[in-house]
């Protein structure tokens, strides 16, 4: 069953960012020619990947672990109506109040509406890819209002008037020094003598940022979990921007997709050892703040929740894609990708990029829109491998190319070729027939034990970079046949 | 033991001198080897690509032709892996329920050839001789999808006058992916790259794996660079002995190596 | 019809009749059955790995010890209202509820701990008059948490069981950082810089 069966519209074009302007394919040949990106990513997925492998390996039990975290994500989808609404109930009863949005448009709608009414002309956020999602930054602008992210990575990349490239680190791109060119040339007041130490360009953020978290009205956040039975949401962070924002401002607006819950306290004890880990390699992240509701003289006392669906219902509609929305946003399969490793992830055009946005992106927005991405992927495994919550990616991979293949209203000439191929492949003359027409191959070699590197597309786009050998004058079953009868 | 062999589309069309490595080892073993004539693909290039309603009869084709056999073995840990993971599910896609529960049984009896060895056949020492610097790629399929471990490895290491030597980043991907080779053949160079970048820092004769598809990439690329360093499939390597070697003519491509008297090119 | 009862249709929509099972097996671990003084021993060293400073002592001198690590940082001292008055150095001034970003004006804080989580390394404030209310822990740049070997446990699932889901609570694994500088972790960033811990134990 798919979504366009079922009428259940998918994420609305023209708003938000989940759709390149190039395919995958044009856009990553760029990106391939950036030796100084292909240096910092190669840089940065090398160190994390070991960091990661070392704290899981220290776990005896994470296998699991994650079998329960996969299972306690397939409950909750299966019956996320009715934890949505006790979500609802939970945080209305502590003093929340609790928004729908359809698509990006209405969250952008009802987040603006709810800063105009403090009057404040400023935000603060912690870093979310909801809102990056829906382009809420963008729709605040427009409205007048400044919205400032507080994340190290995300400032780097507003500063920088940037596009993040990651989910857990949106600047992975930038390497110290290029850090250190945007600070000095954007942060005002910045010391002059700022070096490209690591420690020193923190330091830098913290002074810049200080002041703004102290006169913050208003804090915008996204949310990593939502206990359905307590009403409780949890910011898992390292930096302490996170605890700013989530305890200064009066009033706090938290974007999440309704996939972010789980059905109950108990569940969190599973994904606070998987996330942790899986993502910035750590036993446990720096700072988790959790909280239900508001309370009274502690932490702001305006607390909504906004919850998101744009295009997650059509998601969920999939039987095979719909585990994508079991997604803890740990990166682990952007560390590990080998195609992301080489292009980074501005080529996926979409604000999630790498393996589970090769699947996530074309579902929330329709597989045309996003149709180079299932391709984008050697389905060579090591997201499977590596994801804490056991995600199938490359099955779901393989389920898109179908969806777009089956999804075209005439034939391209691949599907003429494959649907020929099939038909001569379930034939055993035919395929003689066929390899032996393929034997022929051989001629255009004159000789030679490879063919010639100039052949028409599509042969052209391997024998570019590769040779091809010449074709054997017999094939194996042939000449076994021969020798051996039959 | 009876052993069924499938050559798999690309070994036979391509690369027979794999298949007919496979079969000499085995007979070597004592087993006798059958190669049931109407065997094509397993399907999974179409499945692979999108084209999962046309690996259907590929798939049924594959089922009548190993239909009896009592195991199966195949010089890829690609094509076995589809046809433990792929064909039953497409078939039951389809509708095709009694196909899919005959493709699930033929995966039963199906082996990648380093599993067939190790754990049916019980055997790691193969009497083989092959006296060359030797570094393996453990190809993603499998590693992965099959698990098939450190089988392959110790095998080689059991091969007399072999020189085995580790591959750096040895668990990354080649960049062949099927038809992402194709379609995506800027990232898919990028990756062969590096894979060849680590072949060559081990200053290997020969770079091995069990998949003829990732070895014709990998071996592609080092023959275009003239690197000298050329790509055997593993079944090549177990099927040398000192009487029986397999040769490398100078100027052959990788994933070309042939066994005399069998090919002529 | 409301976006909400919109939502919730699409979700019945897209489930169709059939819903897969909904069992989880729990096989993990949920209880950490090693010795007390293990423990102990496992939270300084993940502490002290995340570059936290770990005081050991005995019960009795959890006040000397503090005033002890607190040495040589100049300024004021505030801690929690449920702090108790043996823990507080010589003119340490109790939180009195003043806006929190006043509370930017002090160089430490010293508060208690509700669970501390050994395997990880994490100590869990519950915004209880003894760790204090959330901007407490945040705003000075050193934090002092004292942790009582009653309260430490081995495992996260362990930690979870003991707390209340529906107050605030701060998880805190050492002082704040951040990778995002080519993934490789710097210590303090907006939170406290220094993370100071007095375990008591016998
Ligand atoms: S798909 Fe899995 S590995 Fe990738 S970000 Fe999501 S949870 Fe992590």
């Amino acid at each position: 069953m798919t979504a366009v069966f079922l009428g259940i519209p998918t994420a609305p074009a023209g708003v938000g960012n989940l759709r390149g302007d190039r395919s995958f394919p044009d856009a990553a040949r760029d990106a391939l020619r950036d030796g100084q990106l292909r240096a910092n990513l190669g840089h940065a997925t090398t160190t994390i990947r070991g960091k990661r492998a070392g704290v899981v390996a220290e776990v005896p039990d994470w296998a699991e672990l994650r079998e329960a975290g996969r299972a306690i994500k397939a409950a909750t989808m299966a019956r996320l109506d009715e934890h949505l609404i006790a979500l609802e109930e939970q945080v209305t009863a502590r003093g929340g109040t609790v928004h729908w949005a359809r698509d990006a448009t209405e969250a952008n709608q009802i987040v603006t509406a709810l800063v105009q009414a403090t009057g404040a002309t400023e935000v603060v956020k912690v870093k979310s890819m909801a809102t990056q999602e829906i382009g809420l930054n963008e729709a605040l602008e427009a409205a007048g209002i400044e919205a400032l992210e507080t994340d190290l990575a995300e400032l780097i990349v507003q500063l920088g008037e940037d596009k993040p490239s990651h989910i857990l680190v949106p600047a992975i791109h930038k390497n110290r020094a290029e850090i250190r060119e945007i600070f000095a040339r954007t942060i005002p007041g910045v010391d002059p003598h700022l070096t490209d130490d690591p420690r020193k360009l923190a330091m830098a953020a913290r002074e810049h940022l200080r002041e703004r978290f102290l006169r913050a009205r208003v804090a915008v956040s996204g949310a990593n979990f939502a206990v359905a039975e307590t009403g409780t949401l949890a910011v898992v962070e390292s930096e302490g921007n996170g605890r700013m924002c989530l305890t200064l401002p009066q009033t706090l607006i938290t974007v999440m997709g309704i996939e972010k819950l789980v059905p109950t306290w108990r569940d969190l004890e599973v994904f606070l050892q998987l996330l942790p880990r899986s993502s910035t390699g750590e036993r446990m992240n720096p700072y988790t703040s959790l909280w239900a509701g508001i309370t009274p003289g502690d932490g702001p006392q305006d607390f909504h929740l906004v919850l998101l669906d744009n295009g997650r219902t059509a998601v969920l509609a999939d039987e095979v894609g719909r585990e994508a929305l079991h997604c803890i946003r740990c990166s682990a399969c952007l560390n590990v990708c080998p195609v992301y490793e080489r292009t980074g992830g501005h080529a996926y055009g979409s604000v999630y990029p790498g393996p589970i946005g090769a699947v996530l992106s074309p579902q929330l927005t329709g597989v045309e829109d996003n149709a180079s991405l299932p391709y984008a992927s050697s389905l060579c495994g090591a997201c499977y491998d590596v994801c804490p919550v056991a995600i199938d990616i490359p099955s779901i991979l393989v389920h898109l190319r179908a969806e777009h293949v089956e999804a075209q209203t005439r034939t391209t000439p691949e599907a003429a070729a494959f649907r020929a191929l099939s038909k001569v492949m379930s034939h055993p003359r035919l395929w003689r027939l066929a390899q032996r027409a393929a034997g022929l191959g051989r001629f255009l070699a004159r000789g030679r034990p490879t063919l010639p590197a100039a052949l028409p597309p599509p042969a052209s786009a391997w024998t570019r970079t590769r040779d091809l050998p010449t074709p054997p004058a017999k094939t194996f079953t042939q000449q076994w046949a021969e020798e051996h009868g039959s | 033991m009876r052993v069924a062999l499938f050559a798999t589309c690309l070994v036979d069309t391509m690369v027979p001198q794999v298949a007919h490595a496979t079969a000499t080892l085995l007979q070597r073993l004592g087993h006798e080897v059958i190669v049931p004539a109407g065997q094509s693909c397993c399907g999974q290039m179409h499945v692979n690509t999108g084209y999962r309603r046309e690996a259907v009869p590929i798939v049924a084709n594959h089922v009548r032709a190993f239909a009896g056999a009592e195991a199966i073995v195949a010089p890829s840990g690609s094509c076995v892996a589809s046809i433990h993971h792929q064909q039953a599910a497409v078939a039951r896609r389809a509708g095709e329920h009694a196909l899919a529960d005959e493709a699930e049984a033929l995966a039963g009896r199906t082996y990648e050839l380093s599993q067939f060895l190790v754990d049916v056949l019980g055997v790691t020492d193969v009497g083989a001789y092959y006296p060359h610097r030797v570094t393996y790629h453990p190809t993603c399929h499998s590693l992965r999808l099959l698990r098939v471990g450190d089988r392959p490895l110790q095998l080689l290491r059991a091969v007399r006058g072999l020189d085995l030597v580790e591959l750096p980043g040895a668990e990354s991907c080649c960049g062949f992916g099927g038809t992402f080779a194709v379609k995506n053949a800027d990232t898919s160079t990028a990756m062969l790259t590096d894979k060849m970048a680590n072949v060559l820092a081990t200053h290997a004769e020969v770079c091995t794996a069990g998949d003829s598809s990732c070895l014709l990439h990998i071996g592609g690329g080092l023959s275009r660079l003239r690197s000298g360093t050329r790509t055997v499939h593993l079944a090549e390597i177990l099927a040398s002995t000192e009487e029986n070697s397999v040769q490398n003519g100078a100027s052959a491509p990788s994933g070309t190596a042939i066994v005399p008297g069998r090919v002529d090119l | 019809m409301s976006a909400r009862d919109d939502v919730l249709a699409r979700i019945r929509t897209a489930l169709g009749t059939q819903q897969p099972p909904t069992e989880v097996a729990r096989d993990y671990r949920t209880t950490d059955d090693r010795p007390l003084p293990e423990l102990l021993d496992v939270l300084t060293d993940r502490l002290e790995d995340y570059q936290a400073t770990v005081h050991r002592c005995a019960p009795d001198a959890i006040g000397p010890t503090v005033t002890a690590a607190l040495h040589g940082i100049p300024g004021d001292v505030v801690v929690a209202p449920g702090v108790p008055a043996q823990w507080r150095p010589a003119g340490a001034i109790e939180d009195d509820g003043r806006p929190a970003v006043d509370l930017t004006a002090f160089a430490a804080t010293l508060t208690g701990v509700t669970v501390a989580v050994a395997e990880t390394g994490t100590l869990v404030l519950d915004a209880s008059p003894i760790c204090g209310r959330r901007a407490l822990s945040l705003l000075p740049d050193v934090l002092v948490c004292v942790v009582t070997a009653d309260q430490v446990v081995g495992s996260v699932p362990e930690g979870l069981a003991r707390l209340d889901p529906l107050r605030p609570l701060t998880m805190i694994s050492g002082p704040s950082a951040t990778s995002d500088i080519e993934l490789q972790r710097v210590e303090g960033v907006h939170g406290p810089r220094t993370l100071l811990v007095v375990l008591a134990s016998d």
